[in-house]
């Protein structure tokens, strides 16, 4: 390949190599929050529009990486959720008596390593790529140093983090045991109708460390104390960017070696789909901290994303992926309004707290309505459209099963979602008040567009839909 | 039209809700306005048309877009005979509500109109709806703003109600969605390309288990709507709960989409199954029947008691629509209709009492003829008419369920026109209870004042009408019940 004719298709990750390494040395010379703001917003919005203009016209084939539409795709979906995730930020960190720069630097980074993870075709760039992704995020969790739930947090996530990372070394070494491979497309072709007891175990430990990341059943132990230990911004890209990639990569492997093929994996990720559904849902009916609600209804929506996962021989990938951007608008929704509610004083992670806020500050709280019907899967939102197509798809595939497990555990879900919403609406006085949000900044302008993003995509859906059916396999 | 009818309800919605903050009673005038705008509309086409309305049976003001291509949905609407009338129930209905919150509701009220009017918008949606993914939108529409109907403005133990009211409905909506998905499926597999429009699906006509399965999903979600008995555990506490405008909505309206829907989509869809399942549903209709009378006669609670009357009289709807005959099909659109007028009136009777008197509890009432004799005059006209007295709408519809489902069993019908004595029983117990009797306490409270001799005028003029003249209800739904009997005759062997 000649790097000057197609220096356009790598502009999107040259971009994302660049600029945190710039911004460094400019940190070193001068802080300026407000500066580093704006060129991390200029990172972002640079690397979205690079990627749509490569997408036109997609790499073929290079070693490790696969720069095609798929890839593309998945860029800019994470692009666009750091951007979303910088903008809502600023006075959240202005709030905060840490250094603010670095965050910036390791945001970009971590988005790196996930867009990366996607693009792998190959299991070295798939590692590498994670650990791009995990470094930058150990150091992103324990941001706030003077925050001991954080750093417990960060503590919690290193441990778990790398050992899940050796479980997936080891499953890798299992398969090049067997097929002499590292590579998704030859192994595709030296697996034979039967899988070995290597392979299995193989895949086993992959999947492990997959639903490590993915945070489903049975993997989901870190969650809700990283989710809460972490800043409201690092815990808004854990849930999306850093799940995303993993969701990406799977993607491409198991569509690749055609895993739907073999019972054995088909039966373990419905296992740990329905797991994943009951967990999240049920342990989330109890919670009386936001963080850790969200926390557990993540761990539902990553079993509702396996459940299209199984529909791939349909269009599974389509589902999965077009549910994953509902996902990530609405989970960025949420955690953007907690971060724009947070003052010195820290987060408003009770329940209690957001009691009554309908009455004071309505748009607000219609923003975070909004967010929470489309978590639950209601209509005129995106998170209907995206339960839609993934029951489309398992209905298709005949995933009758599953399907009237994600049924049950959308009522359940209903039930907490429902709890929130009338704790906002609740016409008790609550003395609490929350910081106000002005329409005209960063994070108001980064709530418009999320909103309008949930409607859109919730009424008029056929332009995203046809995009992904065109970017995905 | 239709169109112009929904956008209007949600624009209205909208702009009573902006523009309470500068004055709340604005909001109150831009609802009734936006209502009557709609109902000047409705007439209008409906006095221009009224000539093709009658003698067509196919469907008047069809709407249809692409939507979503790739799923083959379409933003398909249309009216026939039964939807017309179903919407002239609403705006009726609505406008009533309307009138009925005026004073009542006081606090939020711009957020309250919007709801009101929402709600409203999405059960027009629901009667014109032709596609099952945009119907199923509209059905969802109805159900959030109601939500908060209850659980904003109810009483006492509000929350309670609008969770269970949501959860039950919630839970069956979503099984009715994968036996729509289901549908679009098989029609794939037939065709080779996606569908959820009613006309398409219509074709589809599924056997055996399949059938029986995928209709379970549908007449789940409206059973549950209705009320048929095993489920209706929501229904007396929502309507309990509920602001009086509610518990009118929820009565007059929303419990007639579950029968819309039966109607509509069930049998059309599913004769086959319909038919094996008929005696069973029957059955559950006469338990419906005579279980909501006996609970009636025991609640101590007026609010509450209504509210299983409602039962019962849905039980002759179930027990009608699976007779499978015209007369049965004339006297179940009777029946949603008139039970719409007689006991939304009911309740507002109800709100009112509840208004002067601040209880519900009937132990407490009693004597109230002294004090409001307008009130007790008109009380006592709709306790005639929902027992069933020959000249009010309600007589006829049950008159025609029963000979219709005669016809179709003859011991299911006999065991439910004991319901028709029963309802003697409660509605008497009823109107003595609250009116005569000695009084229990020194009420002094205001009778009936303009407004709401206004709203009880018109409806008593309606259920009045409906009992001497129903011919031209039964005229103008005579082609839907048609298309529904053909749909059977054809594929069900009898």
């Amino acid at each position: 390949m000649n790097l000057s004719e197609n220096i356009g298709q790598l502009t999107p990750f040259i971009i994302m190599v660049v600029a945190p390494l710039l911004l460094i040395v400019i940190i070193s010379i001068k802080r300026n929050h407000l500066f580093s703001w704006l060129y991390t917003l200029l990172t972002f919005l640079l690397v979205a529009i690079t990627a749509l203009l490569a997408m036109e016209n997609p790499l073929a084939e290079i070693p490790l990486f696969a720069l095609d539409k798929f890839t593309y795709f998945y860029t800019i979906l994470f692009s666009s959720a750091g951007f979303l995730i910088v903008l809502t930020s600023y006075r959240y960190f202005e709030n905060r008596t840490e250094q603010k720069d670095e965050f910036y630097v390791l945001l970009v980074m971590a988005t790196l390593g996930s867009s990366a993870l996607v693009a792998s075709r190959n299991f070295v760039s798939l590692f590498l790529s994670l650990e791009v992704l995990s470094v930058s995020l150990y150091a992103l969790i324990a941001y706030l140093r003077k925050n001991e739930l954080g750093i417990e947090a960060g503590i919690k996530y290193l441990v778990l983090a790398a050992m899940s990372s050796s479980f997936l070394l080891f499953g890798i070494a299992l398969i090049y045991l067997e097929t002499g491979t590292m590579d998704f497309g030859i192994l595709a072709e030296s697996l034979g109708p039967n899988l070995s007891v290597w392979i299995l175990g193989g895949f086993a430990l992959i999947i492990a460390g997959a639903g490590f990341k993915l945070s489903v059943a049975p993997f989901h132990w870190w969650t809700p104390d990283v989710y809460q230990g972490a800043s409201s911004p690092v815990t808004s890209f854990i849930a999306t960017i850093s799940k995303g990639g993993m969701v990406g990569v799977i993607i491409r492997l198991f569509s690749s070696v055609k895993g739907y093929e073999y019972p054995s994996l088909v039966i373990s990720i419905s296992i740990i789909a329905i797991a994943s559904m009951f967990t999240g849902n049920i342990l989330a009916l109890l919670q009386n901290n936001i963080k850790r609600l969200l926390a557990y209804s993540s761990i539902s929506h990553l079993g509702y994303i396996l459940v299209a996962f199984l529909a791939i021989p349909q269009n599974g990938a389509e589902a999965a992926t077009f549910y994953l951007v509902a996902y990530f608008i609405t989970t960025i929704g949420a955690f953007g309004i907690i971060t724009i509610l947070s003052d010195q004083d820290g987060e408003p992670e009770s329940l209690d707290e957001y009691k009554g806020m309908f009455w004071k500050k309505p748009w607000l709280a219609a923003c975070f309505s909004l967010v929470i019907f489309s978590l639950a899967g209601i209509p005129l939102t995106a998170g209907f459209l995206g339960k839609f197509y993934v029951a489309s798809a398992g209905a298709g595939a005949g995933l009758w099963i599953l399907l009237t497990v994600l049924v049950i555990n959308s009522v359940i879900g209903v039930y907490y979602y429902l709890r929130v919403i009338t704790t906002m609406f609740s016409t008790e006085k609550n003395e609490k008040t929350l910081p106000d949000l002005k329409l005209l900044s960063g994070a108001g302008l980064a709530l418009l567009i999320i909103a309008l993003a949930i409607i859109w995509l919730g009424i008029l859906p056929s332009g995203i839909i046809e995009l992904i059916t065109r970017s995905t396999f | 039209m239709i169109i112009l009818i929904i956008s209007t309800l949600m624009a209205g919605g909208l702009l009573a809700w902006f523009l309470s903050k500068t004055n709340a009673h604005l909001s109150r005038i831009i609802a009734l306005i936006s209502l009557l705008l709609c109902s000047a509309a409705f007439l209008y086409y409906f006095i221009t048309n009224h000539e093709i309305i009658l003698a067509s049976s196919g469907w008047l003001e069809e709407i249809h877009f692409t939507w979503i291509p790739q799923f083959g949905i379409s933003f398909h609407m249309a009216m026939d005979g039964l939807s017309l009338l179903m919407i002239a129930l609403t705006l009726f209905l609505g406008i009533l509500g309307v009138l009925a919150s005026w004073k009542e509701i006081t606090e939020r009220t711009g957020f309250y109109y919007f709801n009101l009017l929402w709600i409203l918008a999405g059960i027009v949606g629901v009667f014109t709806a032709l596609d099952l993914f945009l119907f199923f939108f509209f059905w969802e529409i109805m159900l959030i703003p109601m939500f908060f109907l209850i659980g904003i403005w109810g009483h006492e133990n509000r929350k309670y109600a609008a969770y269970k009211f949501f959860l039950f409905t919630q839970a069956s909506g979503l099984l009715m969605l994968l036996s729509i998905l289901g549908m679009g499926l098989i029609f794939y597999q037939n065709t080779g390309k996606f569908s959820y429009d009613y006309i398409d699906l219509l074709t589809v006509q599924p056997e055996g288990t399949l059938g029986l399965l995928l209709m379970f999903g549908f007449l789940i979600a409206f059973i549950v709507k209705l009320p048929v008995v095993p489920f209706h555990n929501w229904l007396p506490d929502a309507h309990t709960q509920a602001p009086t405008a509610g518990s009118l909505i929820l009565a007059g309206l929303l419990l007639k989409t579950g029968a819309y829907g039966i109607i509509r989509f069930v049998v059309p869809f599913f004769p086959v199954a319909s038919h094996q399942f008929a005696p069973y549903a029957m059955v559950l209709g006469a338990i419906g029947i005579l279980y909501g009378a006996v609970l009636a006669f025991s609640q101590t609670d007026l609010k509450r008691l209504v509210a299983y009357t409602s039962v019962s009289h849905m039980g002759f709807v179930m027990l009608g629509v699976f007779a499978f005959n015209e007369l049965a099909y004339q006297g179940v659109v009777m029946q949603m209709v008139s039970h719409g007028i007689s006991t939304g009136a009911l309740f507002l009777l109800v709100g009112m009492l509840y208004e002067r008197t601040h209880t519900r509890d009937l132990t407490q009432m009693g004597g109230l003829w002294q004090n409001v004799p307008k009130i007790g005059a008109v009380g006592l006209l709709f306790a005639m008419a929902s027992l069933g007295l020959p000249g009010l709408g309600n007589f006829i519809a049950e008159f025609l369920v029963l000979s219709g489902s005669f016809q179709a069993s003859k011991v299911i019908t006999a065991v439910a026109s004991i319901g028709l004595v029963l309802g003697t029983i409660y509605s008497l117990r009823l109107f003595q209870r609250v009116f005569q009797g000695s009084m229990h306490k020194d009420w002094r409270i205001s009778d009936l004042s303009t407004r709401e001799a206004i709203v009880m005028g018109s409806l008593i003029i309606a259920i009045v009408w409906l009992g001497w003249y129903p011919q031209p209800v039964i005229d103008i739904v005579q082609p839907t019940i048609q298309l529904v009997l053909d749909q059977m005759a054809m594929h069900a062997t009898f």
